[in-house]
């Protein structure tokens, strides 16, 4: 999936691009409706998540990991501008940040690829650290990622104070960090 | 730059998910835009999202889904890519997600009387996404003795001060836990000038009050 971004990165390909949305937009408006939007808003959320995929497919750098995590970055972006009518353009000045300093690598094609692998591992590794999470650290990453409550709101609904439900997400992403690290 | 002081990592994983309140997701930008540790700390935790997204359960799409995307990618070739125009900065102390915010320097801005020493200046953020303000404490100065009763960030700009928990200069931030109660006193000879967010609006005033009661015993 990854290689089919950066096709659509420097050559604009539209075949590529097929396949992606092909893959991609199912499980887009699946994940959106899952955080409470009804299949209209989901649908409509999802073809402009999909047209910012090609509008700012140059924008996708090596940094951001897989094209899931960064696919996963835009459609966060437009449903907190969006349903939650919050702006989002500090989330866009740090990735900003991020590119000029990418412009300074001298070849961004041998790094991209290179990082494309690196990308398919990453994803395979972060999906198997999250299975190995126990139960009640998974909880909370799911209710954040997927249900889309606060740390606040989740200590409500789980009747917990503030401070276990930041620890466990605290436990939660060291571990997956380690995964991580150990592997990569 | 040297930054010892971070946001906890959980506090970094919600403004991964995208669940922190405006106020406190910008001012977690603010530090990100210029720590790189933090940096890789928040890719690493949109890679949890990326995988939750791959794992999401397909749901049927319009019959007419792909062809509107491909209309919509063709009629939006000639269109400029959506690229958002840097902000100015016109001050090295300030990274560019709250330089957008302020649009003006430091040296600009126009304080608001607090108390003796103390000067506070509110920063817009949307309806109901928590309050965003700067603080300006003079050398010297000590903070009222304080608790934290919800999510509070603050990250220092200019100047520094001291707590219990340590030193904080400019790019560090405070990420204190609700049970730590901490009187800062600023230790530079230049004021103290920082960022702080709260999650609720009504903690605003939660804020102030604290900083008002030694003077006028409210
Ligand atoms: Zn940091």
């Amino acid at each position: 999936m990854t290689s089919l971004l950066v096709r659509i990165a420097e050559h604009r390909d539209r075949d590529a691009y097929q396949d992606l949305f092909v893959h991609f937009a199912p499980r887009i408006k699946g994940f959106l409706m899952r955080k409470g939007a009804d299949s209209e808003l989901a649908e409509e959320l999802m073809q402009d998540t999909m047209l910012s995929v090609w509008t700012k497919a140059s924008m996708y750098h090596p940094g951001r990991g897989s094209a899931s995590t960064w696919i996963f970055t835009i459609a966060r972006n437009l449903r907190i501008d969006r349903l939650r009518r919050e702006s989002v353009r500090h989330f866009d000045d740090v990735d900003d940040l991020e590119i000029s300093e990418d412009d300074t690598a001298s070849d961004v094609t041998v790094v991209a690829q290179d990082d494309a692998v690196i990308a398919s591992q990453e994803r395979q590794l972060v999906a198997r650290a999250m299975q190995d999470l126990p139960s009640e650290q998974a909880q909370v990453i799911r209710m954040s990622f997927v249900d889309d409550l606060s740390q606040s709101d989740i200590a409500e609904r789980l009747s917990l104070p503030l401070g276990t439900v930041k620890s466990r997400m605290r436990l939660a992403y060291i571990k997956l960090r380690q995964a991580l690290e150990s592997e990569l | 730059m040297s930054i010892h002081h971070h946001p906890d990592d959980a506090t970094l994983t919600a403004y991964a998910a995208g669940t922190l309140s405006e106020a406190l997701s910008v001012t977690v930008a603010t530090h990100v835009a210029i720590c790189p540790r933090c940096r890789a700390r928040v890719r690493t935790a949109e890679a949890v999202g990326g995988t939750l997204l791959r794992e999401a359960e397909p749901v049927a799409i319009g019959a007419d889904a792909l062809a509107r995307a491909m209309a919509r990618i063709e009629s939006s070739a000639g269109a400029p890519i959506d690229v958002i125009e840097r902000p100015a900065v016109a001050d090295k102390r300030l990274p560019a997600p709250l330089a957008r915010r302020l649009g003006t320097s430091l040296d600009d801005i126009r304080w608001r009387w607090i108390a003796p020493g103390v000067r506070s200046h509110d920063i817009a953020v949307s309806p109901d996404s928590g309050s965003l303000f700067l603080l300006r404490i003079a050398p010297g100065k000590t903070m009222p003795e304080h608790g934290h009763g919800g999510a509070e960030l603050t990250m220092i700009l200019d100047g520094s001060y001291s707590d219990v928990t340590g030193r904080y200069g400019p790019g560090d931030v405070a990420d204190l836990d609700e049970e730590i109660e901490h009187a800062p006193k600023v230790d530079s000879d230049i004021d103290c000038i920082c960022l702080i967010a709260t999650e609720a609006p009504t903690r605003f005033k939660g804020v102030i009050g604290r900083l008002l009661q030694p003077y006028f015993g409210i």
